[in-house]
């Protein structure tokens, strides 16, 4: 059971990596946001696998935390963008 | 029976993430990557959360578990639509093999203005309505 837990711990990990090429290279500043969203969800998973392998519930408040501040700074850079930020990035 | 429910619905849920990073990374441009991102990494987080509720089977974890899916599935779209709006105002390029902008003969890029097709329609009328006179 633990070895397919550590399987998808694995494949998250990777996803984390594919994400993280795309925050580093994207050509524009919308690219790298959208990139950072993924980033929170995947570590909300992240987080919620952990938590049954270890079997500790009160990680899901970490999880509910990192929602949120994925989505206030999805929020936050939007109206940046909107007000003003790099024309041609 | 419960445990190998758990590891395969945890299993697919990482998949279709990194499904979604791998879309993040390969597909062309600004819209269709927050295609991939948002229904992907939705369907994944609620996967996941839903192996979280049923290996845990307390009221607690379980409210918890599927406040995080209500709260993603609320939260996704308008995180995408907000940023595609963005993006598009700054002006993102689209894909070459975009076919088709509906937005671009409404969208005013330097009075930043947007109208629908209405106002056309009305300036029209005026129009005729000063030619008449």
């Amino acid at each position: 059971m633990s070895t397919i837990f550590l399987i998808s711990l694995a494949v998250m990990a990777l996803a984390l990596c594919l994400t993280f090429i795309r925050l580093f290279r994207g050509p524009s500043l919308p690219d790298r946001v959208v990139a950072m969203e993924l980033f929170s969800s995947i570590l909300v998973g992240i987080i919620g696998v952990v938590a049954i392998a270890t079997d500790v519930a009160l990680l899901l408040d970490v999880a509910i935390v990192v929602a949120l501040m994925g989505f206030m700074a999805t929020i936050g850079f939007a109206r940046f963008l909107e007000r003003g930020g790099p024309r041609d990035d | 029976m419960t445990e190998w429910l758990v590891a395969g619905l945890v299993l697919v849920g990482a998949v279709f993430m990194c499904l979604a990073a791998l879309g993040v990374l390969r597909l062309p441009d600004l819209l269709t990557r927050m295609h991939a991102t948002t229904k992907a990494a939705t369907l994944g987080i609620s996967l996941v959360m839903l192996g979280v509720a049923i290996h845990f089977a307390e009221e607690a974890v379980v409210a918890r578990a599927f406040g995080i899916i209500l709260f993603i599935m609320m939260t996704a779209p308008v995180a995408a639509h907000i940023i595609g709006r963005a993006g598009y105002f700054v002006g993102a390029r689209l894909w070459d093999g975009t076919v088709k902008d509906e937005l671009k003969p409404h969208y005013d890029p330097l009075s930043h203005r947007l109208d629908s097709g209405l106002e056309s329609e009305r300036c029209d009328k005026v129009d005729e309505r000063d030619r008449d006179a």
